[in-house]
């Protein structure tokens, strides 16, 4: 650190940003926060959910106007007065949801708003060629200058984002958790792309929570709790560990507890299921306290397996048999079965982001809420407030709208939908997906109570089915793993028979060897 | 001290932001503006009209203190007072009562319908139709005037379930199904009318002719307003507990704010469509016994562009197009604000498209400043 400063001066960094406060009202969102970015350099910017990363990068997009310090690119004073002058200076923002026009082609979306023009009139051929330029880097087959966005994957629509971005000539990238819904391949071949940014002398921050990720991709990394600074560190020389007690300002001894639990009867069991497209075939028993987790690529048929589970999808083939009940059933028909789904997809799907949360809690069943079926508001925010004491979630009560909650809130609310219901079996689908260490504990430590149950209070075992794309997640909390890949489902091994090579071994579809 | 004065004041804030409180105060802002302006008006005519008598026996040479004698003379403050006076008086109040029933009682079911996400443009036509069928049914079938009451609500909630389902089935946006409908149904009761008013003799209304005319001066004066203003008034009480008590209700605002959610948890999402579609038919039958009441014919060719206003009136009650966001006290108020405004400016003798231009720039400032208040509470 000290011999940084010896040999660089200011000029040095691309991108500097020093003293920077802000205040939203009473809450204070950056204190006194500094960082260094130099050119061919990715600087990690690691964080909770609130500690500040994305205000910090609003003001560096100069969508938010902090309140003081001062920010230099390339020793020149900078200050940006909107997203637009930001773009100008050469900075380029690469938001978690992609900002890209999916009815038209990835030239058109490269070039859109810098469109080279005579009289008015789009000249073609020179928008032609730039997108040319600046897709020929990425080397993808499915980038074409005439595909329409929509027909390319999420991968390859992230890239056409960054094209858009070095079209312009971008010095500072920013990427917003880029990898949060990549399968593992994309995810090589982004982070293929980001070393090749870096021999180009880009300056690279980059803002995630997975840690492993952060280790790999990032030169620095410099966490941020509460609005400041708590850490700054060369990413080799700080352990996972570390970066996570920094993050949570404390030391987290047990991320995944395990408790003692005792596998039951079979209260799930599928044979041979097949949806519309997908799942061609899965087969698996699920047992009452225990976890079963199932692993694979995005798009290999997960979620669809546990939508048609659960009547969401529609059953071509298979038995399914859920307690005494046997066949494929509504939604409706799952929940009263004693069964519960948790959405990849919270906010699209998962809540009702308009309503409030005593709603979002109770919308499965709302029964015994008051006499002759009524359900009286009072005592659906008497239920509700059990569940924001237990869970911890964070909010005004339970008539504040979910809209104004976290991320790490509101899957603790879709969460509690679950247990409100007192369901037995939970088919979880990326439950941690997009919210911040300490909700994601929290939701591990539930999933191991809920498996584990409690006879002292009356609590039977529950079964867990859980999707995960994170796979030290499914090692930490499940019992049992199985992959899925291109539609079928391989069989269920117990984790101390694996490990996480040989789950993406599987789920890549190369040889298992040993 | 301070403590306690600022938790009072805190909590006033969070009352007047409250949409439906909001738009009482300003209904009474409304109305107070119309007393007040009709009664400047009045007493600046009158005090007008004076003078220009005075000219007048000035100029014919009568003496001054004759002048004042003139019987044609009147007091402005005194008139103003009675303008106003008259404004607020029980003759007034009832008409706007009766004016705001019609659309108000079709607002009830729109309400849910956008409270649900969804948007029904046949409510005119449905109107049309139950007057016309009600006029047939007595005129025509020989029927009483309940079945006949009874004959024009059911087929107006057959026309909803019809628009529920084909919305359900087909999976066609609610827009096109019901524009669609709004034709079919206007062609539907053209069709039963022969392209003409059904004139019903006065013998065979029996109470229907009653059911939306003026009591005051009458044996039944004591009810303050006729039966149907109360019975507007009941079954709005009934659909707001409705939305806020049952499992239907908490079930529409589910559908509106997320339906994928709403399938999610189990909610039977076809039927509460269903359902509330078929409601906001039975409603616009409603206003359209309303309206037979109020006309005593069956116009095949009335209530035309009537839906916009129900519309208008539901969305100035805070509703969201979007879905998920709606009151019954909102849209009775946003029904009201709309009636007082028309009724005002006539009383004002202001032209049609004066109170055209008015209510336009409510709708659009209202649901405005709602939406500014939204962007500022993210």
């Amino acid at each position: 650190m000290a011999q940084g400063r010896i040999d660089s001066t200011d000029k040095a960094h691309r991108l500097k940003m020093q003293g920077v406060c802000k205040r939203f009202g009473a809450t204070v969102a950056l204190d006194d926060v500094g960082i260094e970015v130099s050119p061919g350099e990715v600087l990690a910017l690691v964080g909770e959910n609130g500690a500040g990363k994305s205000t910090l990068m609003k003001v560096l997009s100069g969508a938010v106007k902090e309140d003081a310090g001062q920010m230099w690119l390339d020793g020149v004073p900078y200050r940006p007065s909107n997203p637009l002058e930001a773009r100008r200076a050469g900075v380029a923002m690469i938001y978690q949801e992609l900002s890209l026009t999916p009815h038209l082609s990835v030239q058109e979306n490269i070039m859109l708003g810098m469109e080279p023009t005579r009289l008015g009139v789009v000249r073609a051929k020179q928008v032609r060629q730039r997108a040319i330029e600046a897709i020929k880097e990425f080397d993808n087959p499915e980038l074409t200058p005439d595909a329409r966005v929509s027909n390319l994957s999420v991968g390859s629509q992230q890239l056409v984002e960054i094209a858009r971005a070095l079209a312009i000539g971008c010095r500072v990238l920013v990427l917003d958790e880029p990898t949060s819904s990549l399968t593992q391949q994309d995810v090589e071949r982004l982070f293929e792309l980001i070393g090749r940014l870096k021999r180009q002398d880009k300056a690279i921050v980059y803002i995630s929570h997975f840690i492993e990720e952060v280790k790999r991709v990032a030169d620095r990394v410099t966490v941020l709790r509460d609005g400041k600074v708590v850490g700054s560190s060369d990413v080799a020389a700080i352990t996972t560990d570390e970066i996570i007690a920094l993050m949570v300002g404390r030391q987290v001894e047990e991320l995944y507890p395990r408790s003692g639990r005792q596998a039951g009867e079979v209260i799930l069991e599928i044979e041979d299921l097949a949806g519309a497209e997908k799942p061609e075939s899965a087969s698996l028993k699920l047992h009452r306290g225990e976890v079963l987790g199932i692993a694979g690529l995005v798009g290999a048929g997960r979620t669809e397996l546990l939508r048609s589970l659960f009547g969401l999808e529609p059953v071509r083939r298979g038995r399914i048999r859920l307690g005494v009940y046997t066949g494929p059933a509504s939604p409706l028909r799952r929940w009263m079965q004693g069964a519960g789904f948790l959405s990849e997809d919270r906010t699209k799907e998962g809540l009702a982001l308009s309503l409030s949360v005593a709603d979002n809690v109770t919308l499965s069943k709302l029964k015994g809420f008051g006499p002759l079926g009524l359900v009286l508001p009072s005592r659906q925010d008497g239920a509700t407030r059990r569940w924001i004491e237990r869970l911890g979630i964070r909010c005004q009560g339970p008539r504040q709208l979910l809209s104004s909650l976290s991320g790490g809130n509101q899957q603790k609310v879709a969460l509690a939908r679950l247990l409100q219901h007192d369901v037995d079996v939970l088919l979880l689908d990326e439950p941690t997906r997009g919210i911040d260490v300490a909700a994601k504990a929290m939701i591990y430590k539930l999933i191991d109570e809920l498996a584990t149950g409690s006879p002292a209070e009356g609590r039977a075992p529950k079964a867990v089915l859980m999707v995960s794309s994170y796979l030290p997640e499914l090692m930490g909390i499940c019992d049992r793993v199985a992959v899925m890949r291109r539609g079928r489902l391989g069989p269920t091994r117990r984790i101390d028979e694996i490990d996480e090579h040989k789950l993406m071994f599987d789920a890549t579809g190369a040889e298992v060897t040993g | 001290m301070t403590d306690s004065m600022n938790q009072h004041l805190s909590s006033l804030r969070g009352l007047l932001s409250q949409t439906s409180v909001k738009l009482v105060l300003a209904l009474i802002g409304i109305f107070v503006f119309f007393v007040v302006a009709i009664g400047v008006q009045e007493a600046v005519n009158a005090h007008r009209s004076n003078k220009r008598i005075l000219a007048e026996l000035e100029a014919a040479g009568v003496p001054t203190d004759e002048r004042q004698q003139d019987r044609r003379l009147t007091s402005p403050w005194w008139d103003g007072y009675d303008a106003s006076l008259r404004f607020l008086g029980r003759r007034n109040l009832e008409m706007i009562a009766l004016h705001t029933t019609i659309v108000g009682m079709a607002a009830l079911g729109m309400t849910l319908v956008i409270i649900s996400g969804g948007i029904d443009l046949s409510v005119g036509s449905i109107v049309a139709l139950s007057s016309v069928v009600i006029a047939w049914l007595l005129q025509y079938a020989g029927a009483g005037p309940l079945t006949a009451a009874l004959g024009g609500v059911a087929a107006a909630a057959l026309f909803g379930i019809i628009s529920g389902l084909l919305i359900t089935w087909l999976r066609v946006v609610p827009f096109i199904v019901t524009l669609g409908m709004m034709l079919v149904v206007r062609g539907a009761a053209k069709g039963i009318a022969r392209e003409q008013k059904i004139e019903v003799d006065i013998a065979r209304q029996k109470w229907l002719q009653e059911l939306l005319h003026t009591v005051v001066g009458t044996e039944h004066s004591w009810t303050l307003a006729p039966a149907g203003v109360w019975v507007w008034l009941i079954l709005a009480v009934g659909m707001a507990a409705m939305l806020r008590y049952t499992r239907l209700g908490r079930h529409i605002f589910a559908i509106g704010s997320n339906e994928q959610t709403a399938r999610l948890c189990g909610v039977a999402v076809e039927r509460v469509k269903v359902i509330v579609y078929m409601l906001c038919g039975t409603f616009a039958g409603l206003a359209g016994l309303m309206q037979f009441s109020y006309l005593t014919v069956g116009d095949p060719t009335g209530a035309v562009g009537l839906e916009l206003n129900v519309i208008a009136a539901v969305v100035i009650g805070g509703g969201s197009l979007a879905g998920g966001e709606g009151s019954i006290l909102g849209t009775l108020m946003g029904a009201l604000i709309m009636t007082v405004i028309a009724t005002g400016c006539a009383q004002m003798w202001l032209p049609n498209w004066v109170q055209e231009i008015i209510t336009g720039a409510i709708i659009v400032v209202a649901v405005g400043l709602d939406r500014l208040r939204h962007r500022r509470s993210i």
